[in-house]
């Protein structure tokens, strides 16, 4: 059961993930982006991380993503234009492609003969309370200097959008 | 096996009860708002126009399906459909009851409960703008794209004190499963007044109940923060071009998310299905109430203000008295006292939404933003503030 819903979402995942590249209008980019990003959170889940799917989907499909579709769709920018492709793209990119995924999966099958379960030191579990034990406890340095940073970077785009007041 | 075919039968009972109650919630609204208005309703399909959710239903299914030439056509049929499938899925989570047994087996009167169940949410939730975003977008009309635009401002703003307003009973509660959090309410003070997050110690969460319903009000797009589809600026918004069933697909989906909100309330500040009194006078009232109704309706049908009253009105006393009589047999209250709870509550919320929209005006945008984000957002701060520093000191 798992493996099927692995390789469903998988391939949606890299259909769409295609699209966003292929698409010629900024909104059925945006959209294709949502479908990887939904795709994505979907395998975190059949891994067992709950909380890192959920936060997937609240933070990069329901937030980021709105942003960048309330943008274009406030821009109104159309679709664009398709030029004559080069001879030499077309003659040397499949080829190129195919090389390219042959490394990978060379490289993957090398290296990581057969993957273990991912380790972050002694963290284990994707529940939301074990993530937040440890964020809370053991990374609670580096989390609270992340929110600095965060913080830092608001503060610079306030500044940096404001208008001069004369 | 065994599971799924319990799974299976639960989720058609939650969704023919679900897609019933909202054709008529649409009838209370209506009626609701007519008798705010002194007027006197639907009275014309059927007995005091109860068929009229009906012939709703077969006018917008007849009805011509525009196509209109100009829209863009993948995202323009894509937008009715995830408005309205994103508002009916959360309802998935919302638990209605405890732990039940019949004929041999155990099962929750809840589709399914995550651990993460309140994160699925408010997930689910804001991939709801998209429906509307899309849709105004896909229109090409400006107007639609205004009230698209409009639509995705308003539902990412609200999110965050939504959010924030979340976050304290949570903080109390110590899991994000609406079923632990509907557990961690059970309980009296002194006997008599329930352990529900809104009066919950440390800190009662009224603050944050009162900014999560207001927020509730701005996601649902419903008056005063109906400004998508205000319809003396912008036609109807964002399902101007929308006809037929793509226009009752939103619809619903505004009806829907009416019922999730309302529902997720009542799990979180209002105790879910546990009962406002101690256990033995909460299983007298609710056949106390269903008798008084039918005692009403049998008053107004011995007395009758129409004609037609002399009818109806005892029809339904006679459907009263035997639903008090259904909720006073011992053998099925475990059962339907705590469905009467759950629904008793959200229902009052409805009807609080209803009542409200028949009472405010419309807020202009800017006063709309800067309630948000001036007013709303610091206040839910605060509070998260104050309820974590009250509950990590008596912890």
């Amino acid at each position: 059961m798992d493996i099927f819903f692995f390789l469903l979402f998988a391939i949606v995942a890299v259909v769409c993930g295609i699209s966003v590249v292929i698409q010629t209008h900024p909104i059925s980019s945006a959209l294709s982006l949502i479908g990887v990003m939904a795709s994505l959170a979907v395998l975190y889940l059949l891994l067992g991380a709950e909380f890192i799917a959920m936060a997937q989907i609240i933070v990069y499909a329901g937030a980021i993503m709105v942003l960048f579709v309330f943008v274009i769709m406030l821009l109104n920018s159309g679709a664009e234009a398709k030029r004559g492709r080069s001879r030499t793209a077309v003659i040397l990119g499949v080829p190129s492609l195919i090389i390219f995924l042959a490394l990978i999966v060379f490289a993957v099958q090398r290296f990581f003969p057969s993957a273990p379960n991912v380790v972050f030191g002694s963290f284990t579990g994707g529940g939301p309370a074990q993530i937040g034990n440890a964020l809370f406890t053991r990374y609670l340095l580096p989390f609270e200097v992340t929110s600095v940073l965060i913080l830092i970077a608001i503060l610079g785009a306030i500044v940096l959008a404001r208008k001069e007041l004369d | 096996m065994e599971f799924f075919i319990i799974s299976v039968l639960k989720a058609a009972v939650l969704a023919g009860i679900l897609l019933t109650t909202l054709a008529y919630l649409q009838w209370v609204e209506r009626k609701v708002i007519a008798h705010v208005q002194v007027r006197m309703g639907p009275s014309r399909v059927g007995p005091h126009g109860l068929m009229q959710p009906l012939a709703d239903v077969i006018k917008l299914m007849t009805k011509e399906d525009l196509l209109p030439p100009y829209v863009h056509l993948g995202f323009y049929l894509l937008a009715p459909f995830l408005a309205v499938s994103m508002a009916l899925i959360s309802v998935a989570v919302i638990p209605f009851g405890p732990e039940v047994q019949a004929f041999g087996y155990s099962t929750w009167l809840q589709l399914t409960d995550l651990n993460v169940g309140l994160l699925f949410v408010l997930a689910i939730s804001s991939l709801g703008v998209y429906g509307i975003a899309l849709a105004g977008w896909a229109s090409n009309n400006k107007y639609s794209l205004l009230g698209g635009l409009r639509s995705s401002a308003q539902m990412i703003s609200y999110e965050l004190p939504m959010s924030l307003a979340l976050a304290s009973p949570l903080l109390m509660a110590g899991t994000l499963s609406l079923r632990g959090i509907v557990e961690s309410q059970s309980g009296y003070y002194f006997g008599f007044v329930p352990r529900w997050s809104i009066f919950h110690g440390p800190f009662p969460q009224i603050i944050s109940f009162v900014i999560f319903v207001i927020a509730a009000f701005a996601e649902t797009n419903r008056v005063p923060f109906d400004l998508p589809e205000a319809e003396n600026e912008l036609v109807a918004g964002f399902h101007t071009e929308y006809s037929s069933m793509k226009f009752a697909s939103f619809f619903m989906a505004e009806y829907a998310n009416m019922i999730t909100v309302c529902s997720m309330t009542t799990t979180l500040f209002l105790g879910g299905w546990l009962p406002v009194f101690p256990a033995p006078i909460s299983n007298y009232v609710a056949p106390a109430i269903l008798f008084l109704a039918g005692a009403i309706c049998l008053y107004h049908g011995l007395n009758p203000r129409r004609p037609l009253d002399r009818l109806t009105l005892p029809i339904f006393a006679v459907i009263f008295f035997a639903l008090g009589v259904l909720f006073a047999i011992p053998a099925v209250q475990p059962y339907l006292t705590p469905l009467f709870w759950f629904a008793a509550k959200t229902g009052f919320l409805l009807f609080v939404f209803i009542w409200v929209r028949a009472t405010l005006p419309r807020f202009r945008y800017d006063q709309l933003m800067g309630f948000a984000w001036k007013f709303m957002f610091p206040l839910a701060l605060l509070n998260l503030l104050v309820t974590g520093l009250l509950v990590s000191l008596t912890d």
